[in-house]
């Protein structure tokens, strides 16, 4: 591997290293009820920024597949949702078991909650018409649903809480945790700590593509030579 | 020879003694015990962390390989 061509990888891994020393041992506010808790922050937050940044790049690849109708532009465009669905998987859980100790209940009726439950599921479905086994039918309306799926997503997780109530901070009349940290200590290690998951995740995102180039060669190749 | 080790060995245990008197001022490596052994669990989430990253450089490797030999 060529150090010089992947050294966001190295960045990644340097960026998560310090996120994870900082994240424990660096200087945090200190809050009723959120305790130590408020370092959740670098990690639980991390995955939906992680999320919602690799289904752009999704979105992005969605598009480009159908306009110039490259078979290995709807591959990353799939790859990159589907690590994204795991990053949303493993945000609802951690905030699930933040929850339970903070607002008292795992699952609280709060709209980003429901609306985050929503989009792993419409991503869900997504996968679930990946399956077509003709590909080119399945990069088109795999990347068609995807426009679908980004919309609802945008919806259910940066429109709708704001404007109804909701716990989470910055949404519905909260105070962002912008407003918490007093000497900036927490933003230092918070958007290092962001753009390493965004960049763990296109690395496993560009794993997969790699193996399933390898995996659909023979069809791709019959395809463009056509 | 033998007065030169008596002498080296006193002169070692009065190092000893002298140092024995105040224990809580002896500077150790406490670190990885101090801060309720917060400094552990960090090194434990590193060494996962460490070891995840390396697992995900070895598959980038081998697929690599893959790569050239079609």
């Amino acid at each position: 591997m060529k150090v010089i061509k992947n050294w966001w990888k190295i960045l990644s891994i340097i960026l998560l290293i310090f996120a994870f020393v900082k994240g424990f041992l660096g200087k945090v506010p200190r809050l009723p009820i959120l305790n130590e808790t408020i370092r959740n922050l670098y990690f639980h937050v991390g995955m939906w920024f992680a999320m919602i940044a690799l289904m752009t790049g999704s979105v992005v690849y969605a598009i480009l597949a159908l306009t110039k109708n490259k078979i290995s532009f709807g591959i990353r465009s799939t790859q990159l949702a589907s690590v994204g669905v795991l990053m949303g998987s493993l945000g609802v859980l951690t905030g699930m078991l933040w929850g339970n100790y903070t607002w008292g209940s795992p699952w609280p009726d709060d709209p980003k909650i429901h609306g985050a439950a929503l989009t792993v599921l419409i991503y869900l479905s997504y996968f679930r018409l990946l399956k077509i086994s003709d590909i080119e039918k399945r990069i088109v309306l795999g990347s068609a649903y995807n426009f679908f799926a980004y919309a609802m997503m945008i919806l259910f997780l940066i429109v709708y809480p704001r404007i109804t109530v909701s716990l989470h901070p910055g949404n519905g009349g909260n105070p962002g945790f912008n407003n918490y940290d007093l000497d900036n200590s927490m933003r230092m290690v918070f958007y290092p700590a962001i753009l390493g998951w965004i960049l763990l995740g296109i690395w496993i995102a560009q794993i997969r593509y790699r193996w399933k180039m390898i995996e659909n060669k023979k069809i791709i190749n019959e395809i463009e030579n056509d | 020879m033998i007065k030169k080790v008596i002498f080296i060995l006193s002169f070692l245990l009065s190092g000893s003694i002298g140092f024995a008197q105040p224990q809580s001022t002896v500077e150790m490596a406490d670190a990885f015990r101090a801060d309720g052994k917060i400094y552990v669990v960090v090194g434990v989430v590193l060494i996962i962390l460490l070891g995840l990253f390396a697992y995900l450089f070895y598959i980038d490797k081998k697929l690599s390989k893959i790569e050239k030999n079609q």
